[in-house]
């Protein structure tokens, strides 16, 4: 008797080969790498240093953002004012920069900015109680606002002493890899190692999958709720500073609509709306197959206009996969 | 020696008189069946117990020492572990990770503490041996049985050197297999030397594993007495009314 209760809970249920083949990650990294071997084989363009460079830079900006917005999709949340905040941030580093400060104030500033509103998100809904749609829906409309205020709506595209050092670390290099990538990089292998190993990370999935039985276990919600927030919302400073330096220049339309392509990378990538689950890898396998879709289109000379259309499909069917897939579980 | 002795415990919220006189003592390794109709009174007795509020007049001891609750873990710090009727577990977390939830072992050196998975695995899996359920601490609670996802939830409360055990509903809402399961868990925690309050409203649930059973009506103790001396027939009479006392 012992024994074999001994044996059924130290058995293990999934192979390691079953487990990764349950991932949407999987299929979505899958799908993104044979599109990438297909569009080698059907266009002399795509295979080139120069156009990986570019889907690769472009790519990272988006996927950022998506590591942010996947410790909040994971928590239950939704964050809609990463697009006005990236904005907010750039346009805070253009004018300290402009202003003739160097680049670290500049970037702190930017930074502080972003956090800022992270933590008006974060206490909003954390402790006064409000839906996060609605918060991020009205922070959406305020931070951009903030920057057309700061701004006076001009463009900045001087950024005084230190304008090489921000020129090039949005648009430079490090040994021929885009520093933005570099940056998406380190970022997702943070993300990873906090969502496996830490107590932190652990509680975020525990308050997407029910949140009501974390505060009875003792977890404290309403601190990691606004931690949450404020990580977003600080992505989304990082990527608006590396933009700056990769355009050179900053608008205030600059990350309009940006949330949705961002929700998107994080959705297409296995996190789920509902929360609780979500990977860091996911985030960014999403935004590089987005990205990839889009360079794929202007190489085979398809109209980008098709573009929405090919980024909305895949976010239907990579939910509609992960439903299957739980339907089938649960007979 | 006793675990928990209420006195005079009183409840109101506004106008509404929830409780009114309750007076409780409970024994190491005695299963009390707390019984009553809808709106009786018995989960906001629960709750003061549980530490979710504190009760309006009364005193509660445990261990012999006066104690005052504001919030859950102030009840827990002091050896009283809930188990809650919808069992408050994150069906996205593995079972290992349910128990611990809150309290999460972690190893390393300095400021940076990682969690420590292979023990909290270890010890998961041996508190679900001590519970006798076929619980695997790696599966998630999502495909987990009523009976697996209740010792998931009974485990969590034999992580610390708890004293009492409420639970609430345990039985309320899983197949006649998983219901036998529960209440044998509910023998290996009396074996155990803990003291459990069953909250329940399936007579032979009660009369099956409980010592002592406690009716509440209208907010005030009717009957307060051993199962062997009392009968289903009393015990309905007392939740109903038709018996005013026992």
């Amino acid at each position: 008797m012992a024994v074999s209760l001994d044996d059924t809970i130290n058995r293990q249920t999934h192979s390691t080969l079953s487990w990764l083949l349950s991932r949407q990650t999987f299929w979505v990294f899958l799908a993104a790498l044979l599109a990438c071997i297909a569009l080698s084989f059907l266009t002399d363009t795509f295979a080139t240093r120069n156009n990986l460079f570019n889907v690769t830079r472009n790519f990272a900006f988006v996927g950022i953002v998506a590591i942010g917005m996947t410790v909040v999709i994971i928590s239950g949340g939704i964050d809609l004012s990463v697009g006005s905040t990236l904005c907010l941030s750039a346009i805070v580093t253009g004018l300290v920069m402009s202003a003739g400060y160097p680049l670290a104030v500049g970037i702190a500033l930017a930074l502080i900015a972003a956090i800022l509103v992270g933590v008006v998100n974060g206490v909003l809904i954390a402790y006064v109680g409000m839906p996060p749609f609605v918060v991020t829906l009205g922070m959406l409309s305020v931070a951009r606002s903030m920057a057309l205020v700061l701004s006076n709506n001009k463009m900045v595209y001087q950024f005084g002493p230190d304008q090489a050092l921000l020129l090039q670390l949005g648009g430079g290099t490090t040994f021929g890899i885009a520093n933005p990538l570099i940056v998406l990089a380190v970022m997702a292998l943070i993300a990873g190692f906090v969502f496996r190993w830490t107590g932190w990370g652990r509680h975020i999935f525990a308050i997407g999958g029910n949140e009501h039985a974390a505060i009875l276990t003792g977890v404290p919600v309403r601190r990691i709720k606004v931690g949450v927030y404020v990580i977003s919302a600080l992505t989304a400073g990082i990527a608006g500073v590396l933009m700056t330096g990769w355009l050179g220049s900053v608008t205030t339309n600059l990350g309009t609509g940006m949330e949705l392509t961002v929700i998107a990378a994080t959705v297409i990538g296995g996190a789920n709306l509902a929360g609780g689950v979500g990977t860091a890898f996911g985030a960014v396998v999403g935004a590089a197959l987005i990205e990839v879709i889009r360079n794929s289109l202007i190489l085979l000379g398809i109209s980008t206009f098709w573009q929405g259309a090919f980024v909305g499909s895949f976010i239907v069917i990579a939910v509609a996969f992960d439903r299957i897939r739980s339907l089938r579980q649960s007979d | 020696m006793t675990v928990l002795e209420l006195k005079g415990i009183s409840k109101h919220f506004g106008a509404i008189q929830a409780l009114n006189d309750v007076s409780l003592t409970i024994k190491p390794g005695e299963v009390v069946g707390l019984m009553g109709d809808n709106g009786a009174g018995k989960s906001t007795l629960v709750k003061i117990i549980a530490g979710n509020f504190p009760p309006s007049h009364g005193t509660m001891r445990v261990l012999d020492r006066e104690v005052h609750f504001h919030k859950p873990v102030e009840a827990r710090e002091n050896g009283i572990e809930v188990v809650y009727q919808d069992l408050a577990l994150c069906n996205n977390l593995t079972a290992a990770a349910n128990v611990f939830l809150g309290r999460e072992l972690k190893r390393g050196f300095g400021p940076i503490r990682i969690l420590d998975y292979a023990t909290m695995y270890k010890r998961a899996a041996d508190l679900f041996k001590e519970l006798k359920s076929e619980t695997r601490p790696r599966d998630l609670v999502k495909q987990m049985s009523g009976g697996q996802r209740q010792a998931v939830a009974i485990a969590r409360t034999r992580l610390s050197d708890s004293k009492i055990v409420l639970m609430d509903e345990p039985t309320a809402a899983i197949s006649v297999r998983q219901v036998a399961e529960v209440l044998n868990l509910i023998r290996r925690l009396r074996d155990q030397g803990i003291a459990v309050i069953l909250i329940s409203h399936r007579m032979p649930d009660v009369f099956s594993v409980c010592d002592k059973i406690v009716v509440l009506r209208r907010g005030t103790k009717v009957a307060d007495k051993l199962i062997s001396e009392s009968s289903p027939e009393e015990v309905t009479a007392l939740i109903t009314g038709a018996l005013e006392r026992a």
